[in-house]
């Protein structure tokens, strides 16, 4: 046991940092401080920024443009990125269907696809989720019928995070409606210029429009663009849904929220001093970074285990990542909801909508309602924390 | 002892139940939270001619002699139908600064005015520095000849944007923290001096940021003592806080029930998935949350006409406290439990959540009530 970094471990840390503290342009450095949404625009930008370097796609296999740097590299890697608040990079793309693809794509769509994914010349969204089926996500409907040299895919998809400006989703669809749930559904990849998509934007309890509707009617889909075999889709969403786990817990993000926190903290008055002197508050800041702490060192007894055991292959560890690493960005927001007190209550449209009016009280407040609202959301996503829950003690416990 | 509510009042709750079942429908409260003002002039003068604006007036202003216990049915009703009326700030907080410190002159002049629905008034209190402090005031008045001079910021005025009158504390002496010296003054929002910025709440109401720069009012717009007005304030804002424990609970009573038809209602699994203990158990926490929550607002309801007033002003804290954290919970909870659903601007859930979260940060939230009655000595001190 050696729970220290190597030095040269730590050398690489630094490295990744500098070239981080250079390369972040100023607009979103601002922004990461004010704590305001990143912009498609900006996500894009940093992505290029970081597969100019050869650093988008770290955990891809090095023929596909990854690194090869070793587990506890990843790690560093992403925590540095997490903490330097810069754009985290489009998951759907990089950590979901990339990883599939390569996994089980072939050689024709690994040449047409990957590229586009690692420079974000695509913007993928995720198909899976539906009204009748949510954390039930076998139960899904759409359909897709062969016709010749195509799918004909008809249905609806829903909460689908940034179709608007997706160029392509990755769906999961019925191919034989007579097989029993899991057993009949595909992976599909479609163009959402398909003619037969209609894209429906769904205002979230923040005020915001990140999550959307999807029908599709009658979509044509080449069968080139069928993932792996027909019927076998389950699967690859399997491998999909467990394969992020070192990124979900968002370790270093909510670290990097903690040190905003106490900032503001320390200018905020309470009573005769600032927040920062108020104990309790203290305390339950201190209580928050215990917490971190302690994931951390799990996730990193995760990293560690990954750099001996079989890449890729689900571990129902990962909900423990998942289920503390929501429940922590969540208690975060509350707390800096706290902090601002009645500065948190004024509503405030965010720049991007060409808002351009002076911030209504302090600058950093606008966001902090909004964040605490919309991060509800961590823990019913990517499979909610009661199903977490059921994993552990259905796939750890044996209960 | 006798928790239950007379026949009178029971009629009474009925009636502003129907009323304001009649007039909140889902896309009709958005429609009342889009326009101008961001509430409703209809409901607003069914609710007076109803004398709800005059539920605690002398019957010489317009009073239909009702006391805290009639405020509390009506806040728990508002609370339910999320209504976005400025009860709170006309009623509650406006009227009730003049019912303690207005002499007979300023309440007959105004008071039948606010009864009849025809007045609006806020309460300008807040500034960049106090958060929660109420002795805390910076903004400055000064005497000149017989009038008073007005001078500084107020930050999130209530319904300040809608408001006829303005209330505003002021620094007459001492310094910034002294409990001496804060002045309460009735200025037109139209006055010379007076800059309005009005904007929606995170909940979908209205406030307005204030900037006074040379306000001049008379010697009349002094309401009481004008050295002394900060006890009528605690008074006041103690009030205020035992009406919205009331709305919470209204709120909170609502969103529970909506949950629970969800969990009833929503399949997942080929089962309803109230039928998962998991879910069970939640909600049923959500209960006890909800009735711990109704007890205190029952509480803080009776200590509304305590006179001791640390004793009063403890357990509206106790209130406050108990309201935050329930209110919490059951926000939290009930949009956990919907699901993706819970999260849309569309489903009702999430507009009592931020309503319950803007209740807790409003005077105080739990944590700032819980450190000043810690340091006061507790809830039951010897
Ligand atoms: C902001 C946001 C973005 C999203 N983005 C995407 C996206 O891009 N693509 C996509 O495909 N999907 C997306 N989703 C969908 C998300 O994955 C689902 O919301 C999630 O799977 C839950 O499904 P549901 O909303 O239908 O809730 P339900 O499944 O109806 O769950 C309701 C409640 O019941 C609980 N529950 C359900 N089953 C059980 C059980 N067996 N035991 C105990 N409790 C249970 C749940 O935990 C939850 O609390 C997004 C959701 C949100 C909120």
């Amino acid at each position: 046991m050696d729970l220290r970094f190597t030095s040269d471990e730590l050398a690489f840390r630094a490295e990744v940092r500098g070239f981080i503290a250079a390369a972040l342009p100023e607009p979103l450095r601002t922004k990461a401080a004010l704590g305001r949404p990143f912009s498609k625009d900006d996500v894009v930008a940093w992505t290029r920024i970081l597969n100019a370097k050869g650093w988008a796609v770290p955990h891809w296999p090095v023929e596909r443009g990854g690194t090869g740097w070793d587990p506890v590299r990843q790690y560093i890697f992403l925590d540095a990125l997490q903490q330097s608040g810069a754009p985290q990079m489009l998951s759907f793309g990089v950590n979901m269907v990339g990883p599939v693809i390569i996994a089980f794509g072939n050689e024709a769509q690994k040449r047409r696809f990957l590229p586009r994914i690692a420079n974000l010349d695509d913007w993928w969204c995720q198909g899976f989720s539906e009204p009748g089926a949510g954390s039930d996500l076998a139960s899904l409907r759409t359909a897709a019928r062969r016709d010749g040299g195509h799918y004909v895919v008809n249905g609806q998809k829903t909460w689908t995070t940034f179709a608007q400006h997706a160029d392509w989703m990755f769906c999961l669809v019925r191919t034989d409606p007579a097989a029993k749930k899991q057993k009949g559904i595909s992976f599909l990849l479609v163009d959402m210029r398909t003619p037969g998509i209609t894209v429906r934007p769904i205002q979230t309890i923040d005020g915001g429009f990140e999550i959307n509707e999807v029908f599709l009617d009658d979509v044509r889909v080449p069968v080139e663009n069928l993932v792996g075999a027909e019927n076998e889709g389950w699967d690859y969403a399997k491998f999909l849904l467990g394969n992020e786990r070192t990124g979900i817990a968002r370790v270093g993000q909510t670290k990097e929220w903690l040190r905003r926190i106490r900032r503001i903290a320390a200018q905020e008055r309470d009573g005769e001093g600032t927040m920062l002197d108020n104990r309790r508050f203290r305390e339950r800041l201190t209580a928050i970074e215990v917490e971190l702490k302690a994931l951390e060192m799990t996730l990193l007894r995760v990293v560690a285990g990954e750099r001996k055991s079989e890449r890729g292959k689900p571990d129902p560890v990962s909900s423990i990542l998942k289920l503390k690493g929501s429940e922590l960005q969540q208690a975060t927001t509350e707390l800096l909801l706290e902090v601002a007190g009645p500065h948190a209550l004024p509503w405030q449209p965010q720049q991007e909508d060409g808002w351009n009016e002076p911030p209504i009280g302090p600058d950093w407040a606008a966001t902090v309602a909004p964040s605490y609202f919309n991060h509800r959301k961590v823990s019913i996503y990517g499979g909610s924390n009661e199903i977490q829950r059921n994993i552990i003690a259905k796939a750890i416990l044996g209960l | 002892m006798d928790f239950d509510l007379s026949e009178e009042q029971s009629l009474f709750k009925d009636v502003i139940g129907r009323l304001l079942a009649g007039h909140y429908a889902f896309a009709q409260r958005d429609t009342y939270a889009r326009s101008e003002t961001g509430w409703s002039r209809e409901v607003w003068s069914r609710l007076a001619e109803m004398g709800l604006l005059a539920l605690s007036f002398d019957a010489a202003h317009g009073g239909s002699g009702g006391g805290p216990v009639e405020t509390m049915i009506a806040m728990e009703e508002f609370g339910r139908a999320l209504a976005l009326e400025p009860y709170l700030a006309t009623v509650v907080l406006g009227a009730g600064l003049l019912r303690h410190c207005a002499s007979a002159e300023q309440k007959s002049s105004l008071l039948p005015r606010v009864a009849s629905g025809g007045l609006i008034l806020a309460f300008a209190h807040t500034e960049r520095q106090s958060r929660y402090d109420l002795h805390d005031v910076a903004c400055r008045a000064r005497r000149d000849g017989g009038a008073w001079i007005l001078d500084g910021e107020k930050m999130v005025v209530l319904h300040g944007d809608s408001a006829d009158v303005l209330l505003v504390t002021a620094r007459t002496a001492g310094g910034r923290r002294d409990r001496g010296g804060i002045g309460l003054f009735a200025v037109d929002a139209g006055a010379d001096g007076v800059t309005r910025r009005g904007y929606a709440t995170q909940d979908g109401r209205r406030a307005a940021h204030v900037a006074l720069a040379n306000v001049r009012v008379d010697a009349v717009a002094a309401l009481g003592d004008p050295e002394g007005a900060l006890p009528v304030v605690e008074r006041v804002v103690d009030e205020a806080m035992a009406a919205l424990a009331a709305e919470a609970v209204g709120v909170m009573l609502a969103l529970h029930a909506q949950t629970v038809d969800h969990l009833r209602t929503r399949r997942q699994f080929g089962a309803a998935i109230g039928s998962f203990q998991a879910l069970q158990h939640r909600a049923a926490d959500m209960y006890v949350a909800v009735e711990q929550a109704r007890s205190m607002a029952m509480l803080a309801t009776m200590m509304v006409a305590e006179s001791d007033h640390l004793l009063r002003h403890r357990h509206i804290a106790a209130a406050k406290i108990q309201i935050g954290r329930s209110g919490r919970f059951v926000g939290q909870q009930a949009i956990q439990l919907h699901g993706g659903i819970g999260m849309t601007a569309e489903c009702k859930a999430g507009h009592a959540f931020k309503r319950l979260t803007t209740i807790d940060t409003l005077f105080g939230d739990a944590d700032h009530h819980l450190c000043r009655l810690a340091a006061s000595g507790g809830l039951e001190p010897d």
